[in-house]
């Protein structure tokens, strides 16, 4: 057991960071959830764009030969709200073309129609990049800075690129709840969340509001996406099927439409995952390797989604008169 | 200000208003009355813009309704208090009227709360409460609170009575009418004929989506057919 305990501020470390990735992929889902109650399952695409964002800005200033120049802090912030822009407006444009038009059709036809959309994107990123790089397996360039390490008291060491992640997450959800729970635009879109006609009736225009929750979620997307790059360095525009597919069900596991529930469903599915790559196959002994991390994060999933079927904190369905 | 010509509204297939006419004159409070399905609401909601209609003309002060968002409607000049009072559930009482607000400048709205607080003084006991658990006059005191917070020239009503002990209809029923007192133009949707017709100027009483019967309010109350299918005897 001794073993097990030292990898543990590890195991943590690498909880978090996926956690805090989940999260913010989970709201992009969770919130288009509040205002048009279907799954846009073409967010993961969106958020596999910021990534290539995010590794295209790296490679064009290291072909410039300004990487070493720039300061890095300055190279990240361009990267982070570039790849957040991008992806945010994209995810505008993907609502504007693929489901405005859908709005009084079944919820069924615009999830055909996300899951067409999905596919659409996968391959234009794809054709972009073989066109203009002759692959589209990309990597990030190197930023000396993230691979070096942060001694965090006695024998524990962070890497600086996880940091990154944690760091850019906070402030990142803590500007959303603000925005969400105490500006007039944020009210906005919690009256569209509860009652879509009666928030017009309060002057609210309901399609700018929608509009405006792909904004922010794609945005959030493109952020996770780019901290993907970061921290992992791979990108390939399949990568964001399994994150996405993750996040996805971590905004279920929160409960679907809330988003406090997001970030809690995003942590507790990052954690599960951590704890069973690097614990299982010690608590089995190797019976069961990192492998099985996926099926073991499922399983639990299931079994609190049996026990809570509405989600960790409860899912916010509209409400119907009074 | 309010002239309604010859609309027709189509739910899908369902004709739900075959050629609906009316009007309404500044400072006057006006009543629809009709049984269920009669078109009171579908009218109602045309005016806000949440239904379009098909044909016929809807104009606000001369100016056409007829394709205008319902977001634009109410910078026009409409509050609307729908039907089932639609409160958002989750927001406090306080949120509410913010919301209701929404078109104008958060600063300006503090005199206006004021103002629904003074028609209404539970909304102001419980103004930190979530609305989900007022009871059901006090959200349907919020309904109409909230509506007035865009200050609006035309009132629309739907149903305010609906579901509420007599003691609290009679209770907004006044408030209703004090509210025209100060200058509002109101449309009032109504099943309890005879407490609208006590505050009201006029009335009109549709049937299967059509205009059958118009008149002063105290033509209409003694009017046979009226009476017969709307007041009990």
């Amino acid at each position: 057991m001794e073993l097990a305990l030292d990898i543990l501020p590890q195991v943590l470390v690498d909880g978090i960071v996926l956690g805090f990735m989940y999260a913010l992929i989970a709201l992009g889902y969770t919130m288009v959830y509040g205002v048009l109650e279907f799954i846009n399952f073409a967010h993961s695409e969106i958020f596999v764009l910021g990534a290539f964002v995010g590794v295209e800005i790296l490679l064009l200033l290291e072909s410039a030969g300004h990487l070493a120049t720039l300061h890095t802090a300055f190279v990240l912030l361009i990267v982070i709200l570039s790849g957040m822009l991008l992806s945010g407006l994209a995810a505008v444009a993907l609502e504007r073309v693929a489901y405005r038009p859908l709005q009084r059709s079944p919820r069924l036809v615009a999830l055909i129609s996300a899951i067409g959309a999905s596919f659409f994107l996968q391959d234009a990123l794809r054709f972009f990049e073989s066109l203009w790089r002759n692959t589209f397996y990309l990597t990030y360039p190197t930023l000396d800075v993230l691979d070096k390490t942060v001694p965090l008291g006695l024998n524990v060491v962070v890497p600086v690129k996880s940091l990154l992640v944690i760091v850019t997450a906070l402030v990142a959800l803590a500007v959303l709840h603000l925005f969400v729970n105490r500006t007039r635009l944020g009210a906005a879109i919690r009256a569209v969340a509860q009652d879509p006609d009666t928030a017009s009736l309060m002057g609210i225009p309901v399609n700018r509001v929608i509009a405006l929750t792909f904004f922010v979620g794609g945005a959030m997307g493109g952020l996770a996406g780019v901290l993907f790059g970061l921290h992992y360095s791979l990108v390939n525009p399949y990568s964001g099927f399994f994150p996405g597919l993750k996040a996805f069900t971590a905004a279920v596991l929160g409960g679907i439409g809330n988003i406090p529930g997001a970030m809690l469903g995003g942590m507790v599915l990052g954690m599960l995952e951590a704890f069973a790559a690097s614990y299982l196959s010690i608590l089995t002994d190797g019976a069961f390797g990192a492998e099985y991390k996926d099926v073991f994060a499922f399983v639990v999933l299931i079994l609190i989604l049996i026990l809570r079927p509405k989600g960790l904190l409860g899912e916010k369905v509209r409400e119907e008169g009074a | 200000m309010l002239k309604v010509k010859d609309v027709h509204v189509y739910y899908g297939a369902i004709h739900a208003l075959k050629g609906v006419s009316f009007s309404i004159e500044k400072g006057e409070l006006v009543t629809l009355l009709g049984a269920n399905g009669a078109g009171k609401t579908t009218t109602l909601k045309t005016l806000s813009g949440l239904l379009r209609p098909r044909s016929g003309r809807i104009e606000l002060e001369g100016a056409s309704l007829n394709d205008a968002d319902p977001h634009v409607i109410v910078q026009r000049g409409v509050g609307h208090a729908p039907e089932g009072r639609k409160i958002f559930p989750r927001f406090t009482v306080l949120e509410n009227l913010y919301i209701g607000g929404y078109t104008r400048a958060k600063i300006s709205l503090g005199p206006e709360i004021e103002r629904v607080f003074e028609l209404f003084p539970r909304l102001k006991e419980r103004q930190k409460q979530v609305a989900g658990t007022l009871s059901g006059g006090e959200q349907q005191m919020l309904a109409i609170g909230r509506a007035l917070m865009v200050r609006p020239k035309l009132l629309l009503l739907d149903e305010p009575s609906m579901g509420l002990a007599p003691k609290i209809v009679e209770q907004i029923l006044e408030t209703i009418a004090s509210i025209n007192k100060s200058g509002v133009t109101v449309l009032l949707v109504e099943q309890n004929a005879a407490m609208a017709l006590a505050i009201s100027h006029r009335g009109y009483v549709l049937e299967t989506g059509q205009v059958i019967l118009e008149g002063k309010a105290s033509e209409l109350a003694g009017n046979d057919l009226v009476r017969q299918a709307y007041l009990g005897g």
